[in-house]
C-alpha cells in the first residue's frame, strides 16, 4: 500500500498540476463572491467562512474524476484490481493520496483566503480545523462517483454531479460548527463531532462501494 | 499446478462472445488462442483474469489450495499483460517497475536492471516512461512480469508495436518462463516456438450485421 501512496503522489508531483488547479478555482471563487456581495466588510466577514466552504467543496470535486480515470485509460486499473490486496484497501490507498495532494492544499491556502474575504483569525483557524476534519469525506464519497464513472469515457462532470448532493450534510455540519466558533450561543463541539462521524462513515462506505464498482464495472 | 477450463461462455452485455471453451494447462505448457479480429480472444483473457464474470462453466487453477476455483481469489497469481502497458508516463522506468513488483509483492522476481538487460534496454531505467517508443515502451511493459513472479502468465497480443528481433526476445522469455514450470496463455499470431503449446481458435460466433442473432445469449 505504501507503494501506491508513493506512486501516486510522484504522479501527482511530476504531472499533476492537480493541486495547483485546484487552488486556483479555490482562489476563483474566493475573488468572486466579494465582487457580488458588495463592499461591506462587515458582511463579507459574516459570509466568509460560508465562502471558504463552497470554494474548497466545488474546488475539491475538480480533480475526484482523475482518481480512476488515469488508471483505467493507461491500463494500469487492471492490474491494480488483479493483485492481491483487497480492492478496498487499494481504493482507501488512492484517496489518501489524492487527499494530500488535491485536498491539503487548500486547507493551507485557506488563511490567505481567509483575510481577503475579512475574516476573523478566530474564524479562519475554525475553517481550517473543520475542512480538516471535512474534506476526506468529500474524497471518498467521490471516490464511490469516480469508481462509477470509470467505465465512462467521459465521466469527468458525473463525478461531480453524483457528489455533489451526497457531500450536502458535510458542507451544512462543516459550516454550523465554523459558526458555533465564532458567534457565541452556537455550539461548536457538537456540530464538528457529527462532521467527523461523516468523515468515519464515508471513509468505510466510500471505499467500499468504489470497490464494488470496480469490480463489476471492469469490462 | 493446472490451470484448467471447463466449458466457459462469456456474454459482454447481451451478447454472447466466448461460447463453450475448455483447456486444460500442466506446469510449462502453452495456449495460444488465436482468431479473427472480433472472435474474443481479449474477452477470454480478461475473463481468465476475473476481470469479467463468467457467464456458465467453471475456472480453476488447481494445486492452490483454497479459492482455487474462484477467478476472484487466484487472480493474484496470474499476470495479465492487457493491451495497454499498465505504465506511468511522468514516472521514471525504474520507478514504474519498482511500484509494481513492491505492489505484487514479489521480491523473487529479477532485479529491475537485470530484466531491463533481458528485453535489452539496459540504460533506460531513469528516464521517464514517456519518452519511449511504442516498441520500447511494451518491453518495459513486458519487464513488469519478470520483476515480480507468478505462475501463469496471461498475455494479450504482447508483441503489437515489437520489432522482429524483439518478439524473438519475448518469444525465448515465454520459453525461459515455462521451462521454470510456468503457464502461458497467449493471444499471439507468433509461433512462440514452444513443443507443448495447444492452439485454440476462436471463431466469430455470429455475424454482428444480422440482427436475429445478436441478442444470442438472453432472447434466442
Amino acid at each position: 500500500m505504501a507503494a501506491l501512496l508513493g506512486r501516486e503522489l510522484r504522479v501527482a508531483l511530476k504531472a499533476g498540476s492537480g493541486a495547483l488547479m485546484g487552488v486556483l478555482f479555490f482562489l476563483a471563487v474566493v475573488t468572486v463572491f466579494p465582487f457580488a456581495i458588495g463592499p461591506d466588510l462587515n458582511q463579507l466577514g459574516r459570509l466568509g467562512p460560508a465562502i471558504l466552504w463552497i470554494g474548497a467543496l466545488l474546488a475539491s470535486l475538480l480533480g475526484l474524476d482523475r482518481l480512476f480515470a488515469l488508471d483505467r485509460e493507461d491500463g494500469s486499473l487492471d492490474v491494480l484490481v488483479l493483485e492481491a490486496h483487497p480492492l478496498m484497501a487499494t481504493v482507501i490507498a488512492k484517496c489518501l493520496a489524492h487527499w494530500l495532494v488535491s485536498g491539503l492544499p487548500l486547507i493551507l491556502a485557506t488563511p490567505l483566503f481567509g483575510v481577503m474575504l475579512n475574516v476573523p483569525p478566530l474564524g479562519i483557524a475554525a475553517v481550517m480545523a473543520t475542512l480538516a476534519a471535512g474534506t476526506p469525506a468529500i474524497t471518498f464519497i467521490g471516490a464511490a462517483a469516480a469508481a462509477t464513472a470509470a467505465a465512462l469515457p467521459r465521466g469527468g462532470l458525473l463525478v461531480a454531479v453524483l457528489t455533489l448532493p451526497l457531500t450536502i450534510p458535510v458542507l451544512i455540519f462543516g459550516i454550523t460548527a465554523t459558526n458555533g466558533a465564532l458567534f457565541d450561543p452556537d455550539p461548536f463541539t457538537a456540530p464538528f463531532l457529527i462532521l467527523l462521524a461523516l468523515t468515519l462513515f464515508s471513509a468505510v462506505l466510500g471505499p467500499l462501494a468504489a470497490a464494488l464498482m470496480l469490480r463489476h464495472s471492469a469490462e | 499446478m493446472r490451470f484448467e477450463a471447463d466449458t466457459l461462455s462469456v456474454n459482454r452485455g447481451l451478447r454472447r462472445v466466448v461460447q463453450d471453451v475448455s483447456f486444460s494447462l500442466g506446469e510449462g505448457e502453452v495456449l495460444t488462442v488465436t482468431g479473427a479480429n472480433g472472435a474474443g480472444k481479449s474477452t477470454l483473457l480478461r475473463a481468465l483474469c476475473g476481470l469479467l464474470p463468467l457467464a456458465a462453466g467453471r475456472l480453476r487453477l488447481a494445486g492452490l489450495g483454497e479459492g482455487e476455483d474462484d477467478p476472484l481469489i487466484f487472480r493474484e497469481h496470474l499476470h495479465y499483460l492487457g493491451p495497454q502497458n499498465a505504465m506511468k508516463a511522468a514516472l521514471s522506468i525504474r520507478e514504474n517497475l519498482a511500484f509494481w513488483r513492491d505492489f505484487s509483492g514479489g521480491s523473487d522476481g529479477l532485479e529491475i536492471e537485470q530484466a531491463l538487460r533481458a528485453v535489452e534496454l539496459p540504460h533506460v531505467a531513469d528516464l521517464p516512461f514517456s519518452y519511449l517508443s511504442t516498441g520500447m515502451r511494451r518491453r518495459v511493459a513486458i519487464c513488469r512480469l519478470l520483476v515480480s513472479k507468478k505462475p501463469v502468465w496471461i498475455v494479450d497480443e504482447p508483441t503489437s508495436g515489437l520489432d522482429r528481433s524483439a518478439s524473438e526476445l519475448f518469444a525465448g522469455l515465454c520459453r525461459a518462463h515455462c521451462a521454470d514450470g510456468g503457464i502461458l496463455v497467449a493471444a499471439t499470431h507468433l509461433p512462440l516456438g514452444l513443443g507443448k503449446a495447444q492452439t485454440l481458435a476462436m471463431e466469430t460466433l455470429f455475424t454482428v450485421f444480422e440482427g436475429d442473432a445478436f441478442f444470442d445469449g438472453e432472447e434466442a
